[in-house]
């Protein structure tokens, strides 16, 4: 696992009019690394997401990817800087297969020349489909089903493997269990695993404190628009991160701001 | 750990897996529905024994009654043109209720350039310019009958994605603003005695010609495009056609152009037909359009059917109206029948909506 710092924010702000939904975030990880954002609901964690991911346009602070600062326009843009994020609603078409899905406003085509009707190359998609999900360990008994036709847990697991098959250079999903089963999110929580073997590095926005202690190798927590947590899984518990997440304890370096 | 959270295996491309295409369902309906006109035939008193579509007559050339299958064919044709559009917008999620008067407006505007200057030696009667839009090359017609179409469906498709306004009333108003048009061009004189290329474009089975043509064009364009691709996505889930990256409001003003200019191009055939353009032409055009794609399995949700349903949903169409001529059901029969059978078709394709979720 090399040092190279995957993501890292310095003062990021977000305000919305006279609310301040996100304070001064510093925040670090480094490849390979994955990292869960905890907190309670509006302590900030989708809002920091969504400046990272260019949904919103900060207030102030900086943002960098890979060393290079960055500035999205939009979420399009951060795709293409190779953020992939599995959005809490699934942005899936019901009518589309599996290839169609990963490939949804960047398909593979061939006579580029006739511009809007250039033709669509299905046997390169459903290859490159295929290594994907192989590549995640996702198991779906027919990649040409419509999305309608797919449980849950499958629709989830579609979503999580648009990134291994764009080889994203950070994942971001933001509760991609919450509306799962038992079996369901234990096939999604494998796929996370698969990712961390393959040293991509991710973000994992979760309530779910079991499978955060699994999954993550750091723990960042969010309150009231701040950073106020930044802990190792191996110093902490699951009690200390409640502690945390309700107020009840602050981080020594994030004192000053403490309320 | 259930077996299916871990392995590699399983992942498949089964052609055998493929699911039962619901254009099947159009093509045993449109096969069932000829049965039962076959078998009426038969039973019915007072047809002597008549076949509704095999040849009876004892010749050796041929099984079919070519006649009739020619007469139905030739009958859906034109409208078939303007579903083949109409079915791109529902695919959608939208709606184009403009098209069956834009074809009559279209068909006043291009024929005033398909026009000839002299009719057996007189000047042309019904001329609505001067002669310098007499006896123009026949392209110069369609072409400006197209740009017209394009401009109507850029008109809509605006109103539609930019302006946020529902396309049944965007398409709504832009259906009687296109029949005034129609009335308005020529203050509502007929537009007659076209040149001989104009009149070709419609002569004989050339409506059905323009019609497969057409259909086998945008069937390879629904399917193996760009194009075709990002239209099933945004009528599947716009939200996400639109967090992908695609130019949903672009694409549909897109959509529209392209149905308003097929059904531009229906009433300049249509005209050509009939050798005249009058301002009420064209009238249902459009409802049955949007019947016949409802018939061939496009879902009015968007997202779901083919042109290939679309073709079909148009003969099985075709066949009701022809089936119901043939056992001399009254014309005002048929319309509230085939009202009834549209509305058929939709509660059966929600059923197996209903059953398949």
């Amino acid at each position: 696992m090399s040092n190279e710092i995957v993501l890292k924010t310095e003062d990021l702000t977000k305000h919305y009019g006279g609310v301040h939904a996100l304070e001064g975030a510093n925040f670090e990880m480094v490849m390979g690394e994955h990292v869960a954002i905890m907190g309670d609901n509006g302590a900030g964690k989708s809002t920091f997401v969504r400046q990272i991911t260019g949904v919103e346009q900060r207030t102030r602070g900086k943002v960098s990817l890979y060393g290079e600062d960055v500035s999205f326009a939009g979420p399009l843009d951060a795709r293409e800087a190779g953020i992939e994020t599995v959005f809490q609603t699934l942005a899936l078409a019901d009518d589309l297969d599996v290839p169609d899905n990963l490939f949804l406003g960047r398909e593979m085509t061939y006579a580029n020349w006739l511009g809007p009707f250039r033709l669509l190359d299905y046997k390169g998609m459903r290859k490159a489909t295929i290594e994907g999900l192989n590549k995640t360990a996702v198991k779906i008994p027919n990649i040409r089903n419509t999305i309608r036709n797919m449980s849950g847990g499958q629709r989830q697991c579609v979503a999580i493997a648009r990134t291994a098959t764009f080889h994203s250079r950070l994942t971001i999903m933001d509760e991609p269990t919450a509306a799962l089963g038992v079996q369901e999110t234990a096939q999604v929580e494998n796929i996370i695993r698969t990712l961390k073997d393959a040293g991509e590095p991710l973000i994992l926005i979760s309530h779910n404190m079991r499978q955060v202690m699994e999954l993550v190798d750091r723990i960042v927590v969010f309150r009231r628009g701040r950073i106020v947590a930044n802990l190792k899984k191996e110093d902490t518990d699951g009690q200390d991160i409640v502690a945390y997440i309700t107020g009840a304890k602050t981080g020594e370096e994030y004192m000053e701001h403490a309320v | 750990m259930s077996d299916t959270s871990h392995g590699t295996g399983g992942l498949s491309f089964d052609k055998t897996k493929r699911i039962w295409p619901s254009e099947m369902n159009v093509l045993l309906a449109l096969i069932i529905i000829i049965v039962i006109f076959e078998i009426l035939g038969q039973v019915l008193p007072y047809m002597n024994d008549q076949s509704f579509l095999f040849d009876t007559r004892g010749r050796f050339d041929s099984i079919f009654n070519e006649a009739r299958l020619q007469i139905i064919i030739l009958q859906v044709a034109i409208i078939g043109i303007i579903a083949l559009g109409v079915t791109q917008v529902i695919i959608t999620a939208g709606i184009d209720l403009s098209s069956g008067p834009l074809v009559a407006a279209t068909a006043m505007i291009a024929m005033s350039f398909g026009q000839t200057e002299f009719v057996n030696g007189f000047a042309n009667p019904k001329a609505v310019f001067g002669s310098w839009a007499m006896d123009l090359p026949v392209l110069i017609p369609v072409v400006i009958g197209l740009a017209f179409g394009a401009l109507i469906g850029g008109i809509n498709g605006t109103f539609v994605a930019y302006f946020r306004i529902p396309p049944f009333i965007a398409t709504l108003g832009m259906f009687l603003i296109c029949r005034g048009i129609a009335l308005w061009w020529s203050a509502g004189n007929p537009v007659s005695f076209p040149t001989d290329q104009y009149a070709a474009l419609g002569a004989g089975m050339m409506p059905v010609v323009w019609f497969l043509f057409l259909a086998a064009v945008f069937h390879v364009i629904m399917r193996y495009t760009l194009y075709g691709k990002h239209t099933y996505a945004i009528g599947s889930n716009e939200e996400a056609a639109r967090m992908s990256g695609i130019n949903v409001k672009r694409h549909k003003v897109m959509v529209y152009m392209i149905a308003s200019m097929l059904a531009a191009f229906a009433g300049v055939v249509l005209s050509s037909k009939a050798s005249t353009a009058q301002a009420g032409m064209g009238e249902f055009y459009e409802l049955f359009a949007i019947a016949m794609a409802v018939i061939g399995g496009i879902s009015l949700t968007g997202g779901r059917g083919s042109i290939i349903g679309t073709v079909l949903g148009a003969m099985v169409l075709g066949v009701i109206r022809s089936g119901f001529t043939y056992i001399k059901l009254d014309g005002s029969y048929q319309l509230m029948a085939m009202g009834g059978i549209i509305i058929a078709a939709v509660i059966l394709d929600q059923f197996r909506q209903r059953s398949k979720a």
